[in-house]
């Protein structure tokens, strides 16, 4: 695994998996893994659920490391999916965590309760006092983090994973303080659920890239009833207002609102096959200028 | 007959009575049947006052469950369930950013009313309906004479404006007039 561990770095651990049949029984290696980001660790565990035989991984040798993803709560889940190797720490949580929200499961409606009942309380401070956002941005990004949720419910057909977390970039942006939110499931993806709406018509371009143009950037869903689609379009909106970032993989295609700050590409086509949905959506600290 | 729903409570009867955060399509509907048995039991006509006051949070999945599919059921359609008029209250900034998203993707408009503040029109509404609405809030009731005059318009086109106004429960109509929803609570 790469020592660090984040939505582009995880494309490396997707491209090794998509060589490999899911009959097979692998190592996940992150013994020399210092660093994940919240999507690293949700990735992590749907990794884990995409395997007919458990798979295996390794404790991070560092203890910075280890320590967080215990208090992230990857290895409470961790342990129900992998045969773990190495010492797992003891989970403790720190009155200065930046975890926003432990890496929880999304499986049930009830579970998007406890998600936003979770979050409410520890975002305010985060989100006012480290990124100096407006106080009614809590309201709104646990909005955001309930529509994301519920994508996975309502479109995943399988449950998922969800992991916030706030941290401060070394190097980009300043070194600004940035917010993330990661929602990875491995159920149908956006392709196959546009293909079972009854009006769905395919034409030769049809395929995981046109599937999340559709739905991200045009508003398109499986459903008739005109009020649907109204989540996605709500978090585009909460994106633009505050200069974030959202990108969305769904089996071999990447797409990403991207914001002035960053360099990404908008459209990643061709990538490792790999199930369901991975969702990341950055929200930097606000300046002066912003 | 005025009745008031406290949203909060019908989400802890209908779904759970720890929640207090309207989230999710599911829980949407749930209050939304709850609130639609609590209009079965008032008369033929009425108007709920459904009180936000105590709703934590409220995302555009279940503000479409919840207002649009009621809005929807009583106020747009040709041959409305009954004669219901709704005001919606005590909404904070974050519910309103739910709730005009929703009425502006099914073109549907209604009376918000702040804890002790003014009522208010919000969603889609043109401008000629706007100005007739609030000019009905000024007077305090009119026929459909009394707002032409206020507002120099052709008699005939203020009483097609107050009766679209009324067809969309925007306004009460009864036999001595047309009344703003706000005045009647405040009355």
């Amino acid at each position: 695994m790469p020592p660090s561990l984040d939505d582009k770095s995880f494309e490396l651990i997707f491209d090794q998996l998509a060589a490999v049949p899911p009959d097979v029984k692998i190592l996940l290696d992150a013994r020399r893994t210092r660093w994940s980001s919240p999507y690293g660790l949700t990735a992590l565990l749907a990794v884990a659920q995409t395997r007919l035989e458990r798979p295996t991984i390794t404790v991070p040798e560092n203890d910075d490391t280890a320590s967080y993803w215990g208090r992230a709560s990857f290895f409470k889940h961790a342990d129900g999916l992998y045969d773990i190797s190495g010492r797992v720490p003891r989970a403790r949580q720190s009155a200065e965590s930046s975890v926003l929200l432990e890496v929880t499961p999304v499986v049930h409606t009830q579970d998007i309760h406890t998600v936003v009942d979770n979050i409410q309380q520890r975002a305010h401070a985060i989100l006012q006092e480290k990124l100096h956002l407006q106080s009614q941005i809590t309201m709104r990004f646990t909005m955001v983090l309930s529509e994301i949720c519920q994508n996975v419910i309502e479109h995943a057909g399988a449950g998922g994973w969800v992991a916030v977390q706030s941290y401060k970039w070394q190097q980009r942006l300043g070194g600004r303080n940035v917010v993330v939110i990661a929602v990875c499931d491995t159920g149908m993806g956006f392709r196959k659920s546009l293909e079972s709406s009854p009006s769905h018509r395919p034409d030769d371009r049809w395929g995981d890239r046109m599937a999340l143009e559709e739905t991200v950037m045009r508003g398109v869903t499986r459903f008739r009833d005109p009020g649907r689609g109204q989540g996605l379009a709500g978090v585009k909106k909460f994106i633009g207002t505050w200069h974030g970032k959202l990108s969305v993989r769904s089996g071999t295609a990447r797409i990403a609102v991207v914001p002035s700050w960053d360099q990404d590409e908008p459209m990643f086509d061709n990538l490792a096959a790999f199930p369901g949905s991975q969702v990341q959506i950055t929200i930097p600290e606000r300046m002066g200028d912003a | 007959m005025i009745s008031h729903i406290d949203v909060s409570s019908v989400l802890r009867r209908s779904v759970c009575d720890l929640y207090s955060n309207l989230v999710t399509r599911p829980t949407g509907a749930a209050v939304r049947i709850g609130i639609e048995h609590h209009l079965d039991e008032i008369g033929d006509k009425s108007l709920a006052v459904l009180d936000f006051t105590h709703v934590g949070l409220l995302d555009f999945s279940c503000a479409d469950e919840i207002v649009a599919k009621l809005l929807m059921q009583y106020v747009s359609v040709d041959i409305p369930r009954r004669e219901v008029y709704f005001v919606f209250y005590g909404m904070n900034e974050s519910h309103m950013d739910a709730i005009e998203a929703v009425l502006e993707r099914h073109g549907l408009a209604l009376v918000t009313q702040l804890a002790g503040g003014a009522a208010q029109l919000i969603g889609t509404v043109d401008g000629e309906e706007r100005k007739a609405w609030e000019k009905i809030c000024e007077m305090g009731s009119a026929l459909p004479a009394d707002l032409a005059a206020a507002m120099g318009m052709p008699a005939d086109k203020a009483a097609k404006t107050l009766e679209t106004l009324w067809r969309r429960r925007l306004v009460i109509r009864q036999e001595s007039g047309y009344f703003p929803l706000r005045s009647t609570i405040q009355s």
